[in-house]
C-alpha cells in the first residue's frame, strides 16, 4: 500500500484512465516523483522546464492544502489521499503586465473535500 | 473535437463579458462528452481572482473549481472547459493563455472590443503544450460566432 493519489481529469488520459492511483513516497514530493516517474506524460503538465511544481497545479493532502504545511516537503503515510485540483488561468495581452505567474492566494485552510472528492466521472 | 453550445449558453457568455467589460469574465462549461463531441448543456459563471491585474488576466481558484465540480457531478456532468474573455482584444489564446493551461479541456474565449462582444472561439492544448489548435464550435441555432471575421467584433 501507499498513498492515493486522485488524478483530476484532464490528465487520465496519462494514467490509463485512472482515476485514483497508488504511488510510493515519505513526503509529497516523494509521491509525486514517484507518480511522474511511472506515468512519465503526467511530467510535462505538473511540472515546468525548471523542474518546480507549476503554479496552477495544487496539491492536498487529504483536505489540506500542502502550502499550510510543509509544502512539497510535506511528510504523508499510508492511506493519505493526495488531490491534485487544477486553477485555471490566462488572459489577453494587454502587456502592461508582462510574463508574470499565477500566484494562487491561500483559501481559508482546507476546501472540504473527501477522499474521493476531486475527479469527475471518467 | 467539435464542441456544441447552446445560443442560451453562448448570450450568457456574452453578457457576461459585457458586464464583466474592461474586466475579463470568467466561468466553467459543464456537460458531456459523447461521439467525439463535447456538448455544454450549461455555463457556471465564476469570479475572476485576479484582483491585482484583472484587465488581462484571469484565474479561477481551486476552492472554486472543487465548488464547480460537485455542482457537476450532482447533475451528472462533467467539466469540458472554461471561458474566458479578452477586453479589446482578439478571441484567440494568448501567450499566457498557453502557458497556463491544462490538456483536453476546451478554452472558450471571447473578445470584447469596448464593451461589446465580439467572436467567441474554441481552443485546445496540444499534447505537447506547444500551441492551441481551434477547435470546431457550432453555436445550435445561430451561425457559429467563430466564423466571424477577427475585425469585425
Amino acid at each position: 500500500m501507499g498513498v492515493q493519489v486522485v488524478i483530476p481529469l484532464p490528465l487520465r488520459q496519462y494514467t490509463e484512465r485512472k482515476d485514483i492511483v497508488v504511488a510510493e513516497g515519505q513526503t509529497v514530493e516523494e509521491v509525486m516523483r514517484s507518480l511522474t516517474a511511472h506515468y512519465g506524460d503526467l511530467r510535462k503538465h505538473l511540472y515546468g522546464e525548471d523542474g518546480k511544481l507549476r503554479s496552477f497545479v495544487n496539491i492536498y493532502r487529504n483536505d489540506e492544502d500542502i502550502r499550510y504545511l510543509e509544502r512539497e516537503k510535506t511528510p504523508v503515510k499510508e492511506n493519505d489521499v493526495l488531490n491534485i485540483v487544477p486553477s485555471i488561468a490566462g488572459g489577453g495581452c494587454l502587456s502592461a503586465i508582462a510574463q508574470d505567474d499565477v500566484q494562487v492566494p491561500l483559501p481559508l485552510r482546507g476546501i472540504g473535500m473527501t477522499a474521493t472528492g476531486v475527479g469527475g466521472k471518467e | 473535437m467539435a464542441i456544441e453550445l447552446s445560443l442560451a449558453n453562448w448570450k450568457q457568455i456574452e453578457q457576461h463579458g459585457a458586464d464583466a467589460y474592461p474586466n475579463e469574465c470568467c466561468g466553467m462549461l459543464l456537460g458531456k462528452e459523447e461521439d467525439s463531441r463535447k456538448i455544454i448543456l450549461d455555463i457556471l459563471p465564476l469570479p475572476n481572482a485576479r484582483d491585482d491585474s484583472p484587465r488581462n488576466r484571469f484565474l479561477i481558484l481551486p476552492e472554486d473549481f472543487v465548488r464547480g465540480e460537485r455542482e457537476a457531478r450532482s447533475r451528472g456532468l462533467e467539466i469540458l472547459g472554461f471561458y474566458h474573455s479578452h477586453p479589446d482584444h482578439f478571441a484567440q489564446p494568448s501567450e499566457f493563455d498557453r502557458q497556463h493551461a491544462w490538456p483536453w479541456y476546451t478554452y472558450l474565449i471571447l473578445g470584447v472590443n469596448g464593451g461589446v462582444p465580439g467572436a467567441l472561439t474554441g481552443w485546445q492544448l496540444t499534447e505537447d503544450r506547444l500551441q492551441f489548435l481551434q477547435e470546431d464550435l457550432r453555436v445550435l441555432g445561430a451561425s457559429p460566432p467563430a466564423h466571424r471575421p477577427e475585425g469585425q467584433q
